[in-house]
């Protein structure tokens, strides 16, 4: 056996539903920041996640740094909730739209629906620390609304500066406080936000992936392809 | 005038404005004060294509700024139009020296989400790769290390036994690089007959090459010159700045995901320990690094000795799809900690993946490290931080 | 000339002089990069090396010059081109200038200057000069940090380099690098005169500085800062391809070798024997013959030198620049300057 103590695995929940050590956090946290904690989500054994408010997003990591031992800094990035208008680009015959650049499928629904704690707007931050002390990381999640704004959280955790540089050149968050906030991969100039889920990948666009077709049959099997049930499975 | 004549013109035109600007850009460097020293993109230290732009004071740096992207490949955007078995083949590129091990976080991931628990063997599998992965990365590392500060001899041998390490991955995957050997709820294949004995052979000489390295590098007055007290990191700086791996734990960090945060691989089945050193400089990274080597051939032996028997898949739906939820797993790496954070739909392929890569974090603490060191120093902390430019860019 | 018997005119000795200093400096150069820089290393690096030129790659030298022969000659577009392209020069130049002075026989040797390790000492540092030239003029930043680093160094390790060699000069009383040999021929230690007086083991400190010296005038490992392929790409070189970086190459090698020459000569005894296999094979120690067989006897203690240059620069890595300093001004320094006191006391005792 390792010398130190182990932490639950993550992967095996534990048997009580009841995560003890995740609910106290959560309790904290919502001690600190009152009402700018919006919604919390604790997976027991597992992890937590924890939404709050714009504002409260560098009052929580300093909390989080300074009052409960969250030291280490794991990584910043955001998500775009709104479902991809580009179909999935996989099966070539549904979504055969994508061959001529036309805007989105009729069949395209664009409700957003947000994950773990919930959320009304399109992006969010998502961040996560971790203690060194308890083994615990923490998700945490903020609401961005159309400013698309949100206070840097540099001062707290300094290795937040790259990512929050990924972070504005591939969703177009503004970082109020960064100093440096400029594209770390994509060159000086580049136009549009990549990970931004209108943003179209040209290359499946222009040429769509077969997708699980490439499923193949072994060739004395011979089964129906998934794409078209009705031919047989003739090997070339 | 031609249509191409005047063309012509316009590019004697452009080169004598892009002339001009860099008079203009040599003067003012002139003035200003220090020397801006293009490290990279392409230069032999950055293994890769990273760019360091330092401004020099003579050798000393007065700034450093880490430019990447220069082979960004946009694998977050790639896994979104990917189904989940796809997705394995893609993240392999990340960290191509030890490239099991990227698998292996984001199909756990996978199975969390799913409530899948791959069987023992698989599991016992899945570590046994994971850590000769390990292996191939750092004993390239003990090597490049000693390149970097000029002894070239030691890459060789480290060429030559990590070849050994490669052979055993492709005997048992069928890729020397890119294995693509992890499926959800298991492994794609069992081990080939007669590999755990070759593999027993294969490990004993990477203990004899650890043992030279350690004579040849670790016992070297010349090394410890260069590498003691350089680029020292404070743990909690580097915890700060999402330092992870063998780089926290020679600053004295006893922090190992394996041990605490297995994510159900059988770590908690072996005799092993965490090492670190106090130091938190060069030496030290090198140091537990070397002793890692060592700690991983351990655990492969014991896990090879005590391989359960029974099937390698779980019960996997043939067409995959992972239900709605948001998971983070991340393993501890060659490199340090990687981790997904899959945002699943419901659908065939993930919503969202957000890759957390060890080098990235790990570099981020460059513009703080290299101030005010030499350019031989800046050479000696990029070799020891390791990172590889897949990790760095993804 | 005088085995021989034959009067040569002046013109025909000259021409004859010319003929054997190019190969004076460049059969040994391409024997060690054969022997030692393709072969030797490769195997204690676990490989092979070149193996296809011919039998065991022993043609590969070849094809590398006809290789390096076709490229491209590329100017930097800011470069200084005349001294860009005359830098090459310079250091080569200093390898032929050092063979001069080298003797390789009682009378094979280009010229027999009276103070000729002064002369050798001297010419030595010409290849700065060539380096700061080329690190000035190839517009490239890390040519000219290679260039200032080589600058620096060559000039730290001079003093250490000198230091030793007076030593020697006190021992021998002469700085004639024939009148060396013959002092170590000569000389007898504790009354036996049966292995001569090579200066190695009466001014075993004085050699081993010198060695290092040596490694670090020819910026070999763990000395080789200007060139620090991880830091500086190639240093000095990096801006220079084709045939101008074959040059630069061949005034590394040839260097490496004549230093090698020079250090059998002080320390080894150059082309002589010891005076008891001249007595067994029973030929006058000065005798004609050794302006045959010295080259020989030379070439043998040049590769013995040589291959610990090159053992040395492949297992060592390199040390910083101001670590090299400090090793020049506050070790090897001090103790040369020891050496020299020690042997002028010496000196004085026992003769």
């Amino acid at each position: 056996m390792p010398s130190a103590d182990t932490e639950p695995s993550e992967v095996e929940p534990q048997s009580t539903p009841v995560d003890e050590a995740r609910e106290a956090l959560v309790e904290s946290l919502r001690v600190e920041l009152g009402p700018d904690l919006l919604q919390t989500h604790v997976a027991p054994g597992v992890d937590v996640w924890a939404r709050v408010a714009n504002d409260a997003w560098s009052t929580a990591c300093n909390f989080l740094k300074n009052a409960q031992n969250y030291g280490f800094f794991d990584f910043l990035s955001a998500v775009d909730w709104l479902p991809s208008p580009y179909g999935r680009s996989h099966e070539a015959e549904v979504d055969v739209h994508l061959g001529s650049a036309e805007s989105p499928s009729e069949s395209w629904d664009s409700t957003i629906v947000t994950g773990y704690g919930g959320g009304e707007t399109r992006f969010q931050a998502l961040a996560r620390v971790y203690s060194l002390s308890s083994h615990m990381g923490i998700n945490l999640k903020a609401d961005i609304d159309e400013s698309m704004q949100i206070e840097t959280i540099v001062d707290h955790y300094p290795g937040a500066a790259w990512h929050e540089r990924e972070c504005y050149e591939m969703f177009g968050i503004e970082f109020v406080g960064h100093e440096k906030l400029r594209n770390i991969y994509l060159p000086t100039g580049f136009e549009g936000n990549p990970l931004r889920k209108d943003y179209p990948l040209l290359a499946r666009l222009i040429k769509p992936w077969p997708g699980i077709v490439d499923v193949e049959p072994m060739p004395e099997v011979a089964a129906p392809s998934l794409k078209n049930p009705d031919a047989e499975g003739t090997q070339p | 005038m031609s249509l191409s004549d005047q063309k012509l013109g316009d590019q004697r035109q452009l080169a004598y404005v892009a002339a001009q600007a860099a008079d203009a850009r040599v003067n003012v460097e002139l003035e200003a004060e220090g020397m801006t020293l293009n490290i990279g993109p392409q230069h032999p230290a950055t293994h890769g294509t990273l760019r360091i732009i330092v401004r020099l004071d003579g050798e000393q740096v007065i700034d450093a700024d880490p430019v990447l992207g220069y082979m960004h490949r946009g694998y977050e955007k790639l896994t979104e139009v990917r189904t989940y078995p796809q997705v394995t083949t893609l993240i392999n590129r990340i960290d191509w020296v030890g490239s099991f091990a990227n698998e292996v976080p984001f199909i756990l991931a996978a199975e969390q989400l799913m409530e899948i628990e791959a069987p023992a063997r698989a599991q016992w599998i899945r570590t046994i790769l994971f850590e000769m992965g390990r292996i191939a990365n750092i004993v390239l590392f003990l090597g490049d290390m000693g390149v970097q500060l000029g002894a070239v001899t030691p890459m060789f041998y480290a060429l030559r036994d990590r070849e050994l390490i490669l052979n055993q991955i492709e005997a048992a995957t069928g890729g020397r690089f890119h294995p693509n050997f992890d499926r959800i709820g298991g492994v794609k294949d069992d081990l080939p007959a007669g590999w755990i004995a070759e593999t027993k052979v294969a490990l004993d000489k990477i203990r004899d090459f650890c043992d030279e390295v350690e004579t040849l590098i670790v016992g070297n007055e010349i090394f410890e010159e260069r590498t003691r007290g350089i680029g020292v990191i404070p743990a909690d700086v580097g915890l700060s700045y999402g330092m992870t791996g063998a780089n926290i734990r020679a600053s004295g960090v006893d922090w190992d995901l394996r041990r605490d945060n297995p994510a159900g691989l059988p770590y908690d089945k072996v005799d092993w320990k965490v090492w670190t050193h106090p130091d938190g400089d060069s030496f030290a990274r090198y140091w537990v690094r070397l002793q890692e080597v060592r700690e991983s051939c351990s655990i492969v032996e014991q896990l090879l000795d005590s391989m359960p028997a029974g099937p390698i898949m779980a019960k996997v739906p043939r067409i995959i799809k992972v239900p709605e939820g948001e998971a983070y797993v991340a393993t501890e790496n060659p490199l340090g900690h990687m981790g997904y954070y899959v945002v699943s739909k419901g659908g065939l392929e993930p919503f969202r993946v957000k890759i957390r890569s060890a080098s990235f974090s790990n570099m981020s603490i460059t513009p703080w490290l290299l101030k005010g060191t030499y350019v031989p120093d800046v050479i000696t902390i990029l070799a020891s931080l390791y990172f590889i430019l897949g990790d760095l860019d993804r | 000339m005088s085995l021989l018997a034959i009067e040569l005119a002046y013109w025909q000795i000259t021409v004859i002089k010319l003929v054997f200093s190019i190969v004076a400096v460049l059969i040994p150069a391409g024997a060690t990069v054969y022997l030692y820089l393709f072969k030797m290393v490769s195997f204690m690096q676990s490989r092979l090396g070149p193996m296809e030129a011919g039998p065991f790659g022993s043609l590969q030298l070849l094809a590398e010059l006809g290789k390096s022969a076709q490229k491209e000659d590329i100017f930097p577009e800011k470069a200084d081109r005349y001294v860009y392209a005359f830098a090459p020069y310079v250091v080569i130049v200093s390898s032929f200038l050092l063979v001069l002075v080298v003797p390789f026989g009682p009378n094979a040797m280009f010229a027999n200057y009276d103070t000729g390790i002064f002369f050798a000492l001297g010419v030595s540092s010409l290849s700065v000069i060539g380096i700061l030239m080329a690190g000035w003029a190839s517009a490239s930043k890390y040519s000219m940090l290679g260039g200032l680093r080589a600058a620096g160094q060559l000039i730290a390790y001079e003093l250490p380099m000198i230091l030793a060699v007076v030593g020697v000069v006190i021992q021998a009383g002469t700085m004639n690098m024939q009148g060396i040999v013959t002092a170590q021929i000569e000389g007898e230690i504790f009354g036996m005169g049966a292995l001569g007086n090579p200066f190695i083991l009466t001014q075993f400190m004085g050699f081993l500085i010198f060695m290092v010296a040596v490694q670090a005038e020819l910026t070999q490992t763990p000395f080789d800062m200007p060139i620090a392929e991880s830091e500086l790409v190639t240093g000095y070189m990096t801006e220079y391809s084709g045939f101008r970086f074959l040059m630069f190459f061949i005034g590394e090698f040839a260097t490496a070798n004549i230093f090698a020459f020079i250090a059998s000569t002080l320390f080894l005894g150059g082309w002589s024997v010891p005076p008891f296999v001249t007595d067994m094979i029973g030929i006058e120690a000065d005798s004609a013959w050794f302006d045959l067989l010295g080259p020989g006897v030379m070439a043998v203690k040049m590769l013995a030198i040589t291959f610990v240059i090159y053992w040395v620069r492949f297992t060592y890595p390199r040390f910083r620049e101001d670590q090299l300093q400090r090793l020049a001004w506050k070790l090897l320094i001090p103790l040369a300057l020891v050496n020299i006191v020690a042997t002028a006391v010496l000196k004085v005792v026992f003769v």
